[in-house]
């Protein structure tokens, strides 16, 4: 590096470019990077952070779909949902929602990926055929579902009553719709954490499973002690990932169940839609918005802290 | 001991690159007869599992070939006894299928110029021209990340229906589609960290040869990311693919909408008597495009989930 001073014990002229203005040069040296930068600029300040702070003034403020008088109300719109029922059923619902998928989709992938990258043939076919449904457009999915869920000749029925079930009501009953969406979103969703459970499975270093055969373990004992421990993080993700995406469900209810029977499967997302484009009351959808963006905030914010705190672990 | 298990793998005529690795299942376990057949009947109970997906898509396909009168029959009959091709060609026309594919396509393909065009610039500037304040830049671009879009659902469908400043409405127009998904701060992380790993050295060099930043992006740093292009335009496609709600709320015209829409309208919601066999065939040729691109490029899509973190 041959520094001013240098240039001068050996004699080199300064070049002119350092007599230029330092203005003119901070901007010669930041035009292009920040010119790069505008169109991203543009359209976040546009279509996201202007959103986000206008979603929180919408929620203090009297507004129609179709206007509005736009006058301040303070917290009237939050106290107008907490006063409707409807708010205490869906953040059930919300909630029924994310333990359902718990309870059905989350070892899924996990023991897929487990078998998965265990068995010595039809590997790349077993990946394929689980990860398939991930990418069938949801509408395609929902009315597939529905197709199949149909309690009068339906295929699921037809096969209960093959071997003397009789009909089940699917999502025609408040006690079993919920369950039968979960059923929905677990079928179209867990192809895809298998993948990501594979990549983690691939990346166990073999010196692991053989210094644990040294000592003895066996087969499951190795699951218990190499796999499960050395995956962990990654479970932790997709746990923390999964209740994110179930406390946005809308889709398979909006399509299969329309929040029905008895609001059985109304969620918070189902609910706000109805308060702003059924009721054009855009202060309530925006004050139940702000509720659910702090909730899922708050979620993300735990789900960096895990990211973070596993890459500094060096996981 | 490696050499070993390849020796070994090889005789099993195991190709998968990999496999290669040995995994929880060490090589001398495989010659007990015990775990050979635990292998064999995980192998048969995952073949029965594939049913669970496979099933279905071929369900729909046979429902879509039955009669109007087989299609509720029970006992279920897995195959029609007269297929009916024609409810293909009845969904063709009377769902309109070519206006709305293409729609769709039409939507796919600007979205995936935008979203590179916008994402890697944003990502070349943070990465390699690191102008002032770009550090706080991607702080802001990345605490998006944290909102998931529906949170601001009913702002941003505001926002669009009039825009500030220009004070027009973008409903109805693809513009209310591409313009909002293009500002996408997971392209930026993906391509920024991409772009990180080409040497500032090659930066260095075309510059000092006279290339200014505009050259520098489109002649040295473009070619040298394809892979990480690819990626992203294909799950951009895929998430277009997808879209619903926002589509369902900005483009209320009918000639406007995509596949997913019009079939939600013509199909879920109104019951204006499109037979539910001729429906079926109709989702059959919205789900073909992703599914034929899905089968031709799995291998960069399964590893681009592998490196991305993207499920799809």
């Amino acid at each position: 590096m041959v520094t001013v001073k240098h240039r001068k014990l050996l004699g080199i002229q300064t070049p002119p470019a350092s007599r230029v203005h330092p203005l003119v040069r901070f901007a010669r040296r930041h035009t292009a990077g920040l010119l790069f930068l505008l169109p991203a600029l543009l359209l976040f300040a546009f279509f996201v952070w202007y959103p986000i702070i206008y979603g929180f003034v919408l929620s203090f403020q009297d507004n129609s779909l179709f206007g509005g008088s736009g006058s301040w109300v303070g917290l009237g719109n939050f106290r107008r949902i907490f006063a409707d029922p409807l708010f205490t059923v869906a953040w059930g619902n919300t909630l029924k929602f994310a333990l359902y998928g718990l309870l059905f989709g989350y070892a899924i992938p996990v023991v897929l990926a487990l078998a998965i990258n265990e068995v010595r043939y039809g590997k790349a076919y077993f990946r394929l055929a689980f990860y398939l449904p991930v990418i069938i457009p949801p509408l395609v999915t929902v009315f597939l579902w529905g197709y199949m869920y149909t309690p009068d000749g339906g295929l699921l029925n037809g096969l209960l009553g093959q071997i003397g079930i009789g009909n089940q009501p699917w999502l025609q009953s408040p006690n079993s719709a919920l369950q039968s969406l979960v059923v929905v979103t677990t079928w179209a969703n867990a192809g895809g954490t298998m993948l990501i459970y594979l990549a983690a499975l691939q990346s166990i270093p073999a010196e692991l499973y053989e210094a644990a055969e040294l000592d003895g373990a066996g087969i499951a004992r190795r699951i218990w002690h190499v796999v499960l421990p050395q995956i962990r993080g990654v479970m932790l993700i997709m746990l923390i990932l999964q209740i994110i995406a179930t406390f946005q469900i809308f889709t398979e209810p909006f399509t299969l169940t329309s929040g029905g029977p008895v609001n059985s499967t109304t969620t918070i997302m189902l609910l706000i839609y109805y308060y702003a484009f059924q009721n054009a009351d855009l202060g309530a959808a925006s004050a139940l918005s702000v509720i659910l963006f702090l909730v899922l905030v708050t979620l993300s914010l735990g789900y960096f802290g895990v990211t973070r705190r596993l890459w500094a672990a060096g996981e | 001991m490696r050499r070993i298990i390849r020796v070994r793998r090889g005789r099993s005529q195991v190709t998968d690159a990999e496999s290669t690795e040995r995994s929880l299942i060490s090589p001398l376990e495989w010659y007990k007869p015990s775990v050979r057949i635990a292998h064999w009947a995980i192998i048969a109970l995952l073949v029965l599992l594939t049913l669970t997906t496979l099933g279905p898509l071929f369900w729909m396909l046979s429902g879509a070939l039955k009669s109007s009168v087989e299609i509720y029959r029970t006992p279920p009959q897995l195959w029609p006894a007269a297929p009916e091709w024609s409810n293909f060609s009845k969904a063709w026309t009377e769902l309109n299928s070519l206006l709305y594919l293409g729609n769709t396509a039409a939507l796919a393909v600007g979205a995936v110029v935008l979203q590179l065009l916008v994402s890697a610039t944003a990502a070349y500037s943070l990465s390699k021209l690191k102008p002032v304040l770009g550090n706080a830049l991607l702080f802001f671009f990345l605490s998006t990340l944290m909102v998931p879009a529906l949170a601001y659902l009913i702002p941003q469908y505001l926002t669009v229906v009039h825009l500030p400043i220009f004070g027009i409405s973008l409903t109805d127009s693809w513009w209310a589609v591409w313009l909002p998904e293009a500002a996408n701060a997971f392209n930026i992380i993906v391509l920024k960290s991409f772009f990180d790993s080409i040497p500032n050295d090659l930066v260095e060099a075309a510059r000092i040869d006279g290339a200014n930043a505009l050259q520098i992006f489109i002649r040295i740093i473009l070619p040298l990311s394809r892979p990480a292009l690819a990626v992203v335009a294909m799950f951009t496609i895929f998430a277009t693919w997808k879209d619903f709600l926002w589509p369902l709320l900005v483009l209320t015209d009918p000639s406007k909408e995509p596949v997913s829409v019009a079939l939600y309208q013509l199909g879920i919601a109104a019951s204006n008597g499109v037979p539910q066999n001729v429906l079926l065939a109709g989702f059959i040729f919205a789900l073909l495009p992703p599914l034929i691109l899905f089968l031709v490029f799995q291998r960069q899509i399964i590893r681009g989930v592998n490196t991305t973190g993207i499920r799809g």
